[in-house]
């Protein structure tokens, strides 16, 4: 860890301004000079690491005043970016109308952390790939563009089936993006001029010809909220891991139904553990569109979400996983009394 | 009593809880680098990126600059330090990969430079500063990699003695009814203590003082004395507690001997407290192995043939093997043995041991190919297990000074419900899940070394114990405190312990599961010797003490009656007969068969450990029968397991309680390493991909829902004073096979390489 300069400012305004102090246009958010600082529970990790070498951190939790705020307000949600995971999980009204999103905040990390962890740091959590994460490796696009992927050839077991290209395939790991995602959230953005909206399918970017650029934020934007629009009474979180918690996603899936009649009217769903962003399955869900749930429907809704799907040497397994994993959680939502 | 402090039955000492509990719990303990240290510098690794090849140049430039650095140590600055042997060939280092030496790389991690500054924080970026420029060449990395080469581990490892055989396995083989020939694997693993590999170095004049978590203080004291090239008693090692070692910390690692030497240059303590990866690299780690297992039986189950040949990885410099062999080739009765272990090698650092280093991965190779068979035969696998029983080893012929292997079978499967278990594989579901129930025999040499204690009773009943034992979580304070209350007839709260301090009489490494049978039989001992100065005070007349001693029960007499003859000494009369307030005494115990220079090598830091299948004319095991309960979902093939339980013998259990908690931590272990525990290998480059606790997978709470262990009755005058057959060891010993048998059973798939990931499962 570098030294760096820390402060604390008390109104969004001034958060803003000091974090854009430095800003400069041209450099990826991840890699800027100066950091927003929520729960820390990403960022101090890979400051220890030497991944990510800040000079200033802006600790924005004297926000949290304002921005942990869970409302529910008129029908639709909206979630502050510093409410903690564990609060949002425990939150009764969110288990009942939104079980999708307090199930992927749930089985998520440990304790500790989602005491810690806030929203909006949650959805910006970097990958896990250990080749990125330890920097005595130098091929890492994402760390060191243009430097060569040492995932591609080497230990890959849990990278990405979809959305890689040929210069990164890590994973994203996180499960309450897939969530967000899968209701057509969208997020509120403070800019140092300027706040905008833009739909959460927009925060994060493939990795393309530039994995080291991960999302559309600009340098000194912070997001604020999140919002979902409807209730998902219908919706779930499946998560197939090594271990029975405290363990990142092989093959998740977000899913959220509206049903009427034995009718589906519409479809959500969302892949975790598979893709190099959190991954929207649009063709798999046509397929439910206006159709009676049965197991032959799963497993064809599946099979299209994984269509383009391309696996590394130690990853392969994971499209046959995510199919299965797909189809079991339609068939658990499906299932669900409401 | 609870579930946690069992009620003792039959030759088991009181379920008592540990000594250093409230300690631990509320953080007073003191672990090495929480030794406070005056005016300290602190020392922060720099590990190579390539596994082989040589080190051109250093950048230091911008490390130089960071504020607070006091120095860079590299090959090309640090002391030349005196050559170490390695521990199995009469020395003392677990790795002869010395760091620092020269501008060569033999392994992934190696230490190439330590940087030096006035706080952690200022070092750690330095090091990260630091620049080292290499010229890689490509290493071997294991198993299947080209340029590795196999011999025979006999005639490179001094402490592999033999290949057992007997009989003609090729001929029984040949014509037997039934045969099964399978291949198995085990991974690469690594200890994972809590507690990291830390180590500060204090001298005052010439004189070293070392807080350093080790499993063996005296062996540590005498290598860094030799590597240093100073007397030994200038160095002092002092860890009043390790956090968890499971061999890691059993031999001295390269490093202490280096921070050592930078701390005299300095002339200023140093204080280093490795990060958790380079932990992966800095020590030893459970080698990964391969195994074939031949079985031929008749057609009732009786064995008539068994070969074992097992092949493990070790480092270029070092020729290191577990050979579990001496124990597969011994479990069951069969006339026709065969066995085999070379030791293959490959670019890699020095593996060690780690909680039962040669029975992990051999048992789980025998123990799966018995349910090969048991299932060939359409046999019950415990059947099988009782009908090939026996109480003569098939080596040599010696006797099992006791074992108990059925018993805990019949209690266990009694407990368990394994009568609920339907034969045919794939055959028991429950809604979405396949469940299968697996079992396997569990065992562990009981193995001793020489120790010496000092004891010292006052007249009010305070008794202080000194033992350089260690407290690596296995209770060692309290089962020495224990022995000392019940030998002296003393309250436990009236005992004090004092443990890891190589200033105290020397006590063997606390591996092996050797340290509880060690200490407290050296302890029983030298408690003894009070009793017969406080018998001869009160009892001038000599026929009589013969006859005290017999009513008091020295050595195997049960503990209710010791305890009870001990209130017969009239402690105050004895001390005014003698005129003292202050009885002390010194003795030092060596267990039967201990070789001529066992206390000459005791004070030198050197083991000369006897037991299991290496005694005179007896052969001595601890044994456990294990079972597990698979489920598996049949949708995602997630694996879980609902069940474990172990039913262990292992002659007396001096406190219940610790000792479930070692046994049930065994158990996890082993399920772990079973489903869990596996360090990747990146095959290009021949370094450890996991390296962290986030990716080397452990279980957690959700993964192990009901842990149950049942211990027997178990008596045995024919191992030691203590009567104590070890169990730090034997619980994680067959866990791995069990929960594979389970998953054949559930699946009707045979898995032979570890770990069981999901992606392995076809159903
Ligand atoms: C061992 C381990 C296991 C884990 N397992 C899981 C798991 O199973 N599933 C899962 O989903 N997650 C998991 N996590 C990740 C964890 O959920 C994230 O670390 C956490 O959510 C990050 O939130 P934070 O508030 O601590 O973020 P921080 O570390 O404070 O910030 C992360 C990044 O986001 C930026 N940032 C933070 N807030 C804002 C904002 N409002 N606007 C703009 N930028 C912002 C920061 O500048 C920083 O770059 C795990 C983490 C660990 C260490
Ligand atoms: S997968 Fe991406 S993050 Fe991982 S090494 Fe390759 S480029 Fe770096």
């Amino acid at each position: 860890m570098r030294p760096f300069a820390y402060s604390r400012p008390t109104d969004a305004n001034s958060a803003v301004q000091a974090l854009s102090a430095a800003a400069s246009a041209n450099s990826p958010v991840a890699d800027a000079a100066i950091q927003a600082l929520a729960g820390g529970t990403t960022l101090l990790d890979l400051m220890k690491l030497d991944v990510m070498r800040p000079s200033a951190l802006v600790d924005i939790n004297p926000l949290s005043d304002v921005w942990s705020a869970v409302n529910l307000d008129g029908g639709n949600l909206k979630l502050g970016a510093l409410a903690r995971m564990s609060d949002v999980a425990a939150h009764a009204d969110i288990q009942k109308n939104y079980p999708v999103v307090a199930d992927a905040l749930k089985l998520a990390a440990s304790p500790q952390i989602r005491n810690m962890a806030s929203l909006g740091g949650n959805v910006l959590q970097r990958t896990r790939c250990t080749y990125f994460r330890d920097v005595s490796y130098e091929n890492c696009n994402k760390r060191n563009p243009g430097s060569g992927c040492a995932a591609m050839d080497g230990f890959n077991r849990t990278h990405a089936v979809l959305g890689t290209s040929g210069q990164c395939i890590a994973t994203y790991p996180g499960d309450f993006a897939q969530a967000l995602i899968a209701l057509n959230a969208t997020v509120e953005i403070i800019g140092k001029s300027s706040a905008r909206t833009v739909s959460f399918a927009e925060l994060h970017r493939a990795p393309g010809n530039s994995p080291q650029i991960e999302t559309t934020l600009m340098p000194g934007e912070l997001i604020s909220s999140f919002s979902i629009q409807g209730r998902w009474p219908r919706s779930t979180y499946f998560k197939v891991r090594d271990r029975q918690s405290y363990e990142f996603a092989l093959s998740s899936a977000a899913i959220a139904l509206e049903v009427q009649d034995g009718t589906i009217r519409d479809a959500r769903i969302a892949l975790g553990g598979v893709a190099t962003v959190p991954w929207r399955a649009r063709k798999a869900e046509g397929l439910l569109k206006g159709e009676k749930f049965d197991d032959a429907l799963a497993s064809q809704v599946a099979e299209a979400a994984f269509e383009d799907a391309v696996g590394s040497k130690h990853n392969a397994f994971k499209i046959a996983l995510g199919k299965r994993v797909v189809a079991r959680a339609l068939h658990q939502a499906a299932a669900m009394e409401i | 009593m609870s579930t946690a402090a069992p009620e003792p039955k039959a030759n088991m000492g009181q379920p008592i809880p540990r000594y250093d509990a409230v300690a631990k719990v509320t953080g007073k303990a003191q672990y090495g680098a929480d030794v406070a240290l005056v005016n300290p510098v602190y020392a922060y690794l720099v590990t190579s990126s390539i596994a082989k090849g040589r080190i051109d140049s250093f950048d230091l430039a911008d490390a130089k600059t960071v504020r607070g650095v006091v120095d860079i140590v590299t090959h090309e600055n640090a002391e030349k330090l005196k050559e170490a042997k390695l521990f199995s060939n009469g020395g003392y280092t677990s790795s002869t990969i010395q760091p620092l030496k020269s501008a060569d790389i033999a392994q992934d991690g190696e230490i190439v430079a330590v940087v030096l500054a006035e706080t952690f924080e200022a070092a750690r970026q330095a090091a990260y500063a630091v620049k080292v420029n290499y010229t890689a060449a490509v290493p071997t990395t294991t198993f299947g990699s080209p340029g590795t080469t196999s011999a025979p581990a006999k005639g490179q490892l001094a402490q592999f003695k033999e290949d057992p055989k007997v009989g003609d396995f090729a001929k029984a083989f040949e014509s037997a009814e039934v045969k099964i020939t399978a291949e198995y694997g085990t991974p690469a693993q690594h200890h994972n203590p809590m507690e990291l590999f830390a180590t500060s170095c204090v001298w005052n004049g010439d004189s070293l003082t070392i807080y350093e978590p080790s499993q063996y203080v005296h062996g540590l004291k005498n290598g860094v004395a030799e590597q240093l090239g100073i007397d030994a008693d200038r160095v002092r090692v002092i860890n009043s507690y390790v956090g968890g070692a499971f061999g890691s910390k059993g031999s001295m690692t390269p490093r202490t001997a280096i921070i050592a030497s930078i701390a005299r240059r300095l002339g200023r303590p140093v204080k280093l407290v490795a990060t958790r990866d380079q932990g992966f690299t800095i020590a030893t780690f459970r080698a990964e192995t391969r195994h074939q297992v031949k079985l031929g039986a008749t057609r009732d189950g009786k064995l008539t043939s068994l070969r074992h040949e097992g092949w493990e990885i070790s480092s270029r410099a070092d020729p290191y093997a577990v050979g579990g062999t001496k124990t597969t080739t011994r479990m069951y009765e069969c006339p026709n043995i065969d066995s085999l272990v070379s030791i293959v090698r490959a670019d890699r650092n020095t593996p060690g041991f780690m909680r039962a280093p040669p029975e992990v991965p051999y048992m789980f190779a025998l123990e799966s190919a018995m349910d090969e068979l048991a299932y060939e035969l359409k046999m019950d696998p415990i059947e099988l297990r009782r009908v090939n029983d026996t109480m003569k080893e098939p080596i040599k012929g010696n006797t099992y000074t006791s074992r108990s292997l059925m018993a805990c079978f019949d209690e266990g499967a009694k407990v368990f419900g394994w009568s609920q278990r339907k034969a045919e594989p794939k055959s028991m579901t429950d809604g979405d899940w396949l469940v299968g129930y697996g079992c396997a025999t569990s065992c562990y040499p009981t193995q001793m070394a020489p120790a010496a204690a000092r004891v010292r009773l006052q007249r009010d009943g305070h008794v202080k114990v000194q033992i350089a034992g260690h407290e690596i979580g296995n209770g060692a304070y309290t089962v020495i405190g224990l022995v000392a209350a019940e030998r002296l007839g003393v309250p436990i709260d009236k005992v004090s312990v004092f443990i890891g301090d190589s200033d105290l009489p020397p006590a063997p490494v606390a591996g092996g599961s050797n340290s509880t049978a060690s200490t407290c039989s050296t302890v029983i001992m030298v408690c003894e010797q009070i009793r017969q100065k406080l018998f001869k005070a009160t009892m001038p007349d000599e026929t009589l003490i013969d006859k005290a001693k017999e009513t008091v029960g020295v050595g195997q007499t049960p503990v209710t009656r010791a305890a009870k003859g001990d209130r017969q000494i009239d402690y105050e009369r004895a001390f005014d007969a003698l005129g003292v307030s202050v009885i002390e005494e010194y003795g030092e115990w060596k267990p039967d068969g201990a070789p001529m220079d066992a206390f000459r090598a005791m004070n030198k830091g050197q083991m000369r450990m006897v037991g299991g299948p290496e005694m005179k004319d007896k052969i001595a095991y601890a044994f456990g029968a294990e079972f597990v309960e698979v489920r598996i979902n049949r949708w995602t093939h997630e694996i879980t397991v609902p069940r474990l339980l172990g039913a262990f013998a292992a002659g007396r259990i001096m406190n219940p309680t610790t000792a479930r908690s070692q046994l049930m931590g065994g158990l996890i272990w082993g399920m772990s390493s079973a489903l869990h525990e596996a360090t990747e290998l990146d095959e290009r480059y021949a370094r450890y991909v996991n390296d962290n606790l986030a990716d080397y997978l452990l279980p957690v709470n959700a993964d192990v829902p009901s842990v149950e262990v049942i211990m027997l009755t178990e008596q045995d005058d024919h191992i030691n004073p203590a009567g104590v057959k070890g169990i730090g060891e034997l619980g994680n010993v067959g866990t791995n096979a069990a929960v594979c048998n389970a998953i054949f059973h559930a699946t009707g798939q045979r898995l032979r390489k570890l770990p069981i990931r999901l992606e392995q499962l076809d159903i």
